[in-house]
C-alpha cells in the first residue's frame, strides 16, 4: 500500500524503475497485451506470411509465393468481391437509414423511447441469431415467398439464400436489420450536440427543415458521421459470423468473405501460410481505410 | 426531473392562459408522414422477433401447412423443452443446456477478469501516468482496429505455450485480451473526468496506488462499471468466432453450439426446436438489453466515440 507514495520528496528510491512502482506494476498487463499480442502477433503473422508454412509454422522463406496464389484463388476474389458489395452497399445503407431513423426520432415525438428501444434491440443479438433467424424468414418454402405466391401471385421468386445472384442481399437485410441501431444512435447522439439556436435561426430564416438537414446539420455533423464511417468499416472487414449462420459460404462460395477465408485455410485446411497471407491482406484493407481517418483526427487535433 | 419540479410545473401550466402556437392536430398530415414511417420501420425490426417466437410455440405439422406469420393455432412447449435438453449435435443429445452452462462458465470469469483490469489499467492511464505510458496506450488502442484474423493464430499459440489451449480459461484470456481497448478507453475516459482535488486530498491523507483505487476510485464509478459490464456480457455471450477457435466440442458456447444445432445437416429440419433455440440463446442479451435500457445506449456511445 505505501510503496505508491514513492514519489514524495521524502525518500525517493535510487533507481527510476521504481519510481511509482505500483502503477508500473498495474500497468503490465497493458503492456503485455500491447506489445505482446497485438504488435507481437501482428509482425508474426505478416513474418509468416511470407514463408510455405502448412500445417505448422516454419520459417522457410518463399518471398511473395503465397501473395500470388491467394490472388489467383478464385475463392479469395470471389470473397474480396463480396465484402466489397457487401461492405459499399451496406455502408451507404446503413448510414443513410441510421441518419433517417435519428432525423425521425429527433423531432421530438411521443413514445420515443420505445421505438428506440425497437431499432436498438438487434444490436444486442449475436450475428448468429441475426442469421439463424432470418434463414428461416427468407426460408423459400415457409417464408416471404410462399406468401406473397399464396397472396395469388404464383410467379414470384425470392429465394436469396439458395440463389448465387441474390445471397448478398439476404446477407444484407439480417446485417441492416441487426447492425442500423447502433449508427442510429450515434447519429441521434451527434443530432442532440447541435444548438437548438440553429434550428431557430434556420426556421426564423424561413428554410424549410429539409433543406436544414442537408444544408446546416448534416455538414454539422461531420465527426459524428466520419465516427461511423469507421465503426462500420470496422465491423463490415470482420464479418462471419453471420455468413457462418446464413449460409455458410453458399450456395457454393457465393457468399464466401475473406474472415471466412482465413479461418477455414488456417483450421480446417491447414494452410497456414496462405491464410497468414489472406489474413494479412485482411489488415493493409483496415490500414488503407484508417490511415487517412487517423491523419484527419491528428490535423484536427493540431488546429 | 423531480417530482416537486414536475408537480410545479403542472401547477403553474394550469394556472396561467395557454401560450404559444396551437397545437397541431395528432393527425396532421406531417404527423401520419411521421408516425406511419417509424412504424414500418418497427416492424422491420419487430419481425424477426414475433417469427422466432410464434415458430418456436408450433408443432411441426402446423409449421408444413402455415408459414412463418402465422400465430400458432395450438400453442406447445415441447420445442422449448426439446431445444434446452435434447436436441442434437452430432453425437451429443442433450440439448442446448450445455452450452448455456458452458457459456455461462466463460462469462463470469471473462467478465471479472476483464473488467477490473480494464479498470485498473484505466485508473494507471487516469492517475499515475508514468514515461511512456500514453504510448502503450495508443498502441493498445490501434489493437482495437487490428482484425481479429490477423491474431487468430499467435494467439494460439501463446495460448499453447501456456497450456491453456482448449480449455476455459484459455478463452477468459482471449476475451479478456480484446476486451481490453474499448474498456481502458472506457474507464480511463471516466476517471480523468474525476475531480483531482479529491485525489489529491487522498495523497495528502496518506494513501497510495491501492488506497485510492479501493476507497475513493471505486465506490465513485458504479455507473462505469455497470456501462463496461453491459458490453462485455453481451460482447462475450454473443461471440462465436473465439468460442469456435479457443475451445474444444464439449466446451462449445452456446453460440456455436445453437450453430451446429441448426446448421447440421443430418436429420430432419425441426424448425420449431431450431427457433427456440435460437430465442433460447437471443434471451441473456436481450434481458441485459431491456433492463439496461439508457445505461446500454450510453455503452455504446461511449464506445462509439472511441476515434
Amino acid at each position: 500500500m505505501s510503496r505508491a507514495r514513492s514519489g514524495g520528496a521524502r525518500a525517493r528510491p535510487p533507481i527510476r524503475l521504481f519510481r511509482n512502482f505500483s502503477s508500473k506494476l498495474a500497468a503490465i498487463p497493458m503492456v503485455l497485451v500491447g506489445l505482446g499480442v497485438f504488435v507481437g502477433g501482428t509482425i508474426w503473422t505478416i513474418v509468416h506470411s511470407f514463408t510455405d508454412s502448412r500445417l505448422l509454422p516454419r520459417l522457410r522463406w518463399v518471398g511473395f509465393d503465397q501473395y500470388e496464389r491467394l490472388w489467383s484463388t478464385r475463392r479469395w476474389l470471389v470473397s474480396i468481391e463480396n465484402l466489397a458489395v457487401y461492405g459499399i452497399v451496406s455502408l451507404v445503407l446503413t448510414m443513410c437509414l441510421g441518419f433517417l431513423l435519428a432525423a425521425l426520432l429527433d423531432r421530438k415525438i411521443r413514445y420515443e423511447d420505445t421505438f428506440r428501444t425497437i431499432f436498438l434491440y438487434p444490436f444486442a443479438l449475436s450475428f448468429i441469431v441475426t442469421g439463424l433467424v432470418w434463414q428461416w424468414i427468407l426460408n423459400p418454402e415457409f417464408g416471404i415467398q410462399s406468401i406473397v405466391r399464396g397472396l395469388g401471385i404464383s410467379g414470384f421468386n425470392f429465394d436469396p439464400l439458395y440463389n448465387p445472384d441474390l445471397v448478398i442481399i439476404g446477407l444484407l437485410i439480417a446485417g441492416l436489420w441487426q447492425g442500423t441501431g447502433l449508427i442510429m444512435v450515434i447519429m441521434l447522439a451527434g443530432l442532440r450536440g447541435i444548438d437548438e439556436d440553429i434550428w431557430k435561426a434556420c426556421r426564423v430564416d424561413g428554410i424549410p427543415v429539409w433543406k436544414t438537414y442537408v444544408v446546416v446539420i448534416i455538414p454539422m455533423m461531420k465527426p459524428v458521421f466520419v465516427t461511423a464511417l469507421v465503426l462500420v468499416t470496422s465491423g463490415i472487414v470482420k464479418l462471419y459470423d453471420l455468413v457462418v449462420a446464413m449460409t455458410s459460404g453458399g450456395p457454393g462460395i457465393s457468399s464466401e468473405v475473406p474472415a471466412k477465408y482465413v479461418y477455414d485455410t488456417l483450421f480446417t485446411r491447414q494452410n497456414l501460410g496462405q491464410g497468414f497471407a489472406a489474413s494479412t491482406m485482411m489488415l493493409v484493407t483496415v490500414a488503407i481505410i484508417l490511415i487517412p481517418w487517423a491523419y484527419m483526427q491528428f490535423r484536427e487535433k493540431r488546429q | 426531473m423531480s417530482a416537486t419540479e414536475i408537480t410545479t410545473a403542472a401547477g403553474t401550466a394550469s394556472a396561467v392562459t395557454p401560450r404559444g402556437a396551437k397545437p397541431k392536430s395528432a393527425f396532421a398530415p406531417r404527423n401520419i408522414m411521421l408516425y406511419g414511417t417509424l412504424i414500418v420501420f418497427s416492424i422491420y425490426y419487430l419481425l424477426p422477433l414475433y417469427v422466432m417466437l410464434v415458430t418456436s410455440l408450433k408443432d411441426m405439422a402446423e409449421i408444413r401447412v402455415g408459414n412463418v406469420f402465422s400465430p400458432p393455432v395450438e400453442i406447445t412447449f415441447q420445442p422449448w423443452v426439446k431445444a434446452w435438453s435434447e436436441a442434437c449435435t452430432g453425437i451429443n443429445c442433450d440439448g442446448l443446456s450445455r452450452g448455456f452452462w458452458n457459456s455461462v462458465r466463460i462469462l463470469i470469469p471473462s467478465l471479472i477478469l476483464s473488467v477490473s483490469v480494464a479498470a485498473l489499467t484505466g485508473y494507471v492511464l487516469a492517475c499515475w501516468r508514468f514515461r511512456g505510458s500514453e504510448v502503450f496506450f495508443g498502441i493498445l488502442l490501434l489493437g482495437a482496429f487490428i482484425p481479429y484474423q490477423v491474431l487468430l493464430y499467435p494467439l494460439v499459440i501463446i495460448l499453447r505455450e501456456m497450456g491453456l489451449f482448449g480449455s476455459l480459461w484459455g478463452l477468459v484470456l482471449v476475451h479478456t485480451i480484446f476486451a481490453m481497448p474499448i474498456n481502458v478507453l472506457l474507464f480511463r475516459n471516466y476517471f480523468v473526468a474525476l475531480p483531482e482535488e479529491l485525489f489529491k486530498a487522498a495523497r495528502v491523507d496518506g494513501a497510495g496506488f491501492w488506497g485510492i483505487f479501493f476507497r475513493i476510485v471505486i465506490p465513485m464509478s458504479l455507473p462505469i462499471f455497470v456501462v463496461s459490464g453491459i458490453i462485455q456480457v453481451t460482447g462475450i455471450w454473443n461471440d462465436f468466432l473465439f468460442g469456435v477457435v479457443y475451445t474444444r466440442p464439449e466446451n462449445y458456447p452456446m453460440t456455436v453450439q445453437l450453430n451446429n444445432i441448426v446448421n447440421s445437416v443430418q436429420g430432419v429440419k425441426e424448425y420449431n426446436v431450431n427457433m427456440a433455440a435460437t430465442l433460447l440463446t437471443g434471451l441473456v442479451p436481450l434481458v441485459v438489453y431491456f433492463f439496461s435500457g439508457r445505461l446500454f445506449v450510453r455503452g455504446i456511445a461511449a464506445g462509439a466515440v472511441k476515434g
